[in-house]
């Protein structure tokens, strides 16, 4: 499903930050496009 | 969602194609992460942002969600997201984030 995708991330400083998911986005074969940490509060 | 990363969700929608783009979310938070979700797929509930009755339609899901999980190599998912795992909602999380995607999605 995200092989070949192109992937934005939305990533939270109190869950899991946009770093950490990049890294497991790309193990799957993915392209991050676009990577954030925002506040969701 | 802050205004300016709907801003660059929607450029990169427009520039990828809606077809291409899936949205990850890390939301500590189900309600927040299913706004979020709402956000990308229904456009900004809250008509203040540039997704305003811009219904994108796109695949969004949280880093938690087992369909992402499983396609994650294992050993990285246990050194990034694993700990944080343990701590969040997963059930609440993976709930309404779903909810929202198999209601407004189009690619998922």
């Amino acid at each position: 499903m995200l092989e070949g995708k192109k992937v934005a991330i939305l990533g939270d400083r109190d869950g899991v930050p946009g770093p950490a998911i990049k890294e497991c986005i790309e193990s799957a074969g993915a392209e991050v496009v676009f990577t954030t940490t925002e506040c969701f509060v | 969602m802050d205004l300016e990363n709907q801003q660059r969700v929607k450029d990169l929608a427009e520039k990828h194609g809606k077809e291409n783009l899936v949205v990850i979310l890390g939301g500590a938070e189900a309600e927040a992460s299913g706004l979020a979700c709402e956000t990308v797929t229904n456009g900004d509930p809250t008509f203040a942002g540039p997704l305003a009755g811009v219904q994108l339609g796109l695949a969004c899901y949280h880093i938690l969600e087992p369909q992402i999980k499983d396609e994650v190599d294992e050993d990285v998912y246990d050194e990034q997201v694993s700990m944080m795992e343990m701590v969040l909602d997963v059930d609440d999380i993976v709930d309404e984030v779903s909810t929202y995607r198999e209601k407004y999605s189009d690619f998922a």
